[in-house]
């Protein structure tokens, strides 16, 4: 690749590029944790959905044709990990965390599995949305070359954002989340209002994954996700519990990514594996930074990690 | 952990009179027995449900059943085969299973599996021209420092800074495996490891040797001591009894004026270090050199180890042994029926599905109960 003619701004263009390419599966997930955890419970099992999303579809994609129904599929199977996620935390005793794990190695190893047999052939890719038609500078089209799934995130976030504060779902999903025991007393049920929650949250997640396979990377390999659905925990964390902040987190978290891929395109590969590990660092320091052993987190939902 | 969600005081009772404690009276072995049956019947039901999947995919469950046994348990050689993956499986469990008991869900075991075994390597090349009992001592040491201190961090970020120890864990796994890759890239890289970059060779005489004529390395033994040492501590001494009643109520624990922070970090050490020696053994017994092969999934493994052997030391060198031999079928599966290397992943997943499932099922079968209790 010749990056000479742009030198430095390669970088640059290479961080924001893949802030937004990069940031939305982080968005996706992010949102859909931010729903899960708004109903009171955990889901750490997303990074086992993003998986599923993810191979199922690239899978669909390649059998149909059709990378819409490669989406739409992916969304279906993110769904069905979380109603086994939702069935299972429902249950007494059960911890949501425990839970998680549980179904980050079954949703992954179920992916790896029915996945086998797509890591050859290509699949129809979804079209990217062209924002950098005004330029002649190759690098800058292909980094403004958006995901449809990146606007639909960015849509689904404000959505979400006038779902909790408008709506008399959302206000049933928070007061199921902060005070479970008053949200029965209203009527509300609360096992349902989760089921739906977690399982609408885990569909987010499929569809993620879809953009990992269909858009970018690209490709259904089994090392496409490591870890974006835990780290969409610590993100939700980091965003206050609020889905329009959800989308700057994801952004940041995406450009931190890319660093060390854009470092490596202008031929500085000096500590190249130490800069992949700089999501994980800046989501563990972003962690270390807001959270607080003296009082409960601004925002965040008053049942959360409780077995209420 | 879910002792943690009972009436404070009545779970801190609970948690003084374990199963384990010999029975007092002839009674008692109902209350036992759940302890066995609740998480058995959990496997079992687990291998169903797999062996459906497996009818689903067109093959006969009962003969991949017969293969997985076979290859797990069917022969002198296969079962030295799982006794293999038996001890870094024990060792990482540890690493779930101690802080556990204080209600601290660690899932760091394979990050400090890969920072035992780069900081054993290390150490072992410092020092490979002394003998070889000198050169496994020091890299022991090394490996329990490095795992021990990295999960020690955890422990810190959650007494210090109330960061949930179980996503630290997790992202500090990745953090390890790129500081690994790093190093064994850059500054330990061996020259001539091309296709796999890899740190410079233990030398071979310098190795973990292999028990009598067995093909079974003295990683075994190691696992082994260091599970009983860990169900001692944890059920058998002041420490342990600490450690169990700040996870049964932790305000308790702080009310009755227990150093919970010290005892925390103590025991995340401990975990930590255990899941050092796994990476160690596999450094000095199996590959010889710190590449990206020690992270293999025996940290992942190692929860789900922990978990059915409900965090305590003496099951999980039963539990370790079954899934080793599971581990150890892997390749059979693949050869014989044509089934991909992720279906050990997916049984895996199975049994932990079934196994928490199960955990709300303690105290609810009515047989389980004490008569008259």
């Amino acid at each position: 690749m010749n990056h000479g003619s742009i030198g430095w701004w390669g970088v640059v263009i290479g961080v924001l590029a893949g802030s937004i390419r990069g940031g939305t599966p982080f968005l996706l997930v992010s949102l859909g944790e931010c729903l899960t955890e708004k109903s009171g419970k955990i889901n750490l099992g997303l990074e086992g959905v993003l998986l599923m999303g993810a191979m199922t579809a690239y899978a669909i994609s390649y059998k149909t044709g059709s990378s819409l129904i490669g989406v739409g599929a992916a969304a279906g199977a993110g769904a069905l990990l979380g109603m086994i996620h939702a069935f299972l935390v429902s249950r007494p005793k059960v911890n949501d965390i425990a839970a998680g794990v549980a179904m980050l190695i079954f949703g992954s190893g179920l992916a790896f599995y029915m996945g086998k047999p797509y890591i050859e052939p290509t699949a129809p890719q979804l079209p990217g949305i062209p924002l950098g038609f005004w330029s002649s500078v190759p690098q800058i089209r292909a980094a403004l070359s958006i995901s449809p799934l990146f606007v639909f995130g960015v849509v689904v976030a404000f959505v979400m954002h006038w779902f909790f504060r408008s709506t008399r779902w959302g206000m049933h999903v928070r007061a199921v989340g902060d005070a479970p025991a008053a949200a029965r007393a209203m009527g509300i049920s609360v096992g349902r209002t989760r089921f739906l929650s977690i399982m609408v949250g885990s569909a987010l997640g499929g569809i993620g994954g879809a953009h990992l396979s269909l858009f970018y990377p690209g490709a259904w390999t089994e090392r496409i996700s490591s870890g974006q659905g835990l780290m969409a925990v610590a993100l939700v964390i980091f965003a206050r519990w609020n889905p329009v902040q959800c989308l700057w987190a994801s952004l940041l978290f995406g450009g931190a990514q890319s660093i060390g891929p854009s470092l490596q395109a202008v031929g500085i590969s000096t500590g190249y594996y130490l800069w992949n590990a700089s999501p994980y660092i800046l989501t563990l320091l972003v962690m270390i930074a807001t959270c607080t052993t003296k009082r409960t987190l601004v925002g965040s939902p008053g049942a959360l990690g409780t077995s209420s | 952990m879910s002792s943690a969600q009972d009436t404070p005081i009545m779970s801190a009772v609970a948690e003084t009179r374990t199963p384990e404690v010999a029975p007092k009276t002839p009674l008692r072995w109902r209350p036992a027995l759940e302890a066995v049956v609740i998480p058995s019947g959990a496997v079992v039901a687990a291998l169903v449900m797999f062996g459906i999947f497996c009818a689903f995919q067109g093959r006969d469950a009962f003969k991949v059943y017969a293969a997985i046994f076979k290859a797990a348990f069917g022969s002198w050689y296969s079962f030295q085969n799982t006794l293999v993956r038996t001890a870094p499986l024990m060792l990482t469990a540890l690493c779930t299973a101690l802080p556990a008991r204080l209600g601290m869900m660690v899932i760091g075991n394979e990050g400090a599996l890969v920072v035992g075994g780069v900081v054993a390597t290390a150490a072992g090349l410092a020092v490979q021209s002394a003998s070889m009992p000198v050169v496994i001592a020091v890299m022991l040491m090394a490996g329990m420092a490095g795992g021990g201190l990295w999960i020690t961090l955890v422990g810190l970020l959650y007494y210090k800074r109330g960061v949930n120890e179980t996503i630290s864990s997790l992202l500090m796994n990745y953090i390890a495996i790129a500081l690994m890759n790093h190093l064994v890239n850059g500054p330990m890289r061996d020259p001539s490891s091309l296709n796999k970059p890899s740190s410079f060779p233990i030398p071979d005489e310098k190795m973990l040797p292999n028990i009598g004529n067995t093909n079974v390395h003295y990683g075994l033994i190691f696992g082994i001591i260091v599970c009983l040492i860990a169900w001692v501590l944890m059920e058998h001494t002041t420490f342990g009894f600490k450690a169990r009643m700040i996870g049964g109520n932790i305000r308790a624990a702080r009310m009755a004026g227990l150093p919970v922070a010290r005892i925390g970090l103590i025991t995340c050490f401990l975990g930590g270090a255990a899941a050092g020696i796994a990476g160690m053994v596999e450094v000095a017994a199996v590959q010889g050199r710190a590449n990206e092969s020690l992270a293999a999934g025996y940290g992942y493994a190692g929860i789900l180890v922990s978990f059915v052997a409900r965090h305590r030391g003496l099951p999980i060198i039963l539990v370790a042994t079954l899934l080793g031999g599971i581990l150890a079928s892997g390749g059979i599966l693949q050869r014989e029926f044509t089934l991909p290397d992720a279906t050990i992943l997916l049984l895996q997943g199975f049994i932990f599905i079934s196994i928490l499932y199960s955990e709300s099922l303690y105290g609810r079968i009515k047989f389980f109960k004490e008569p008259g209790a």
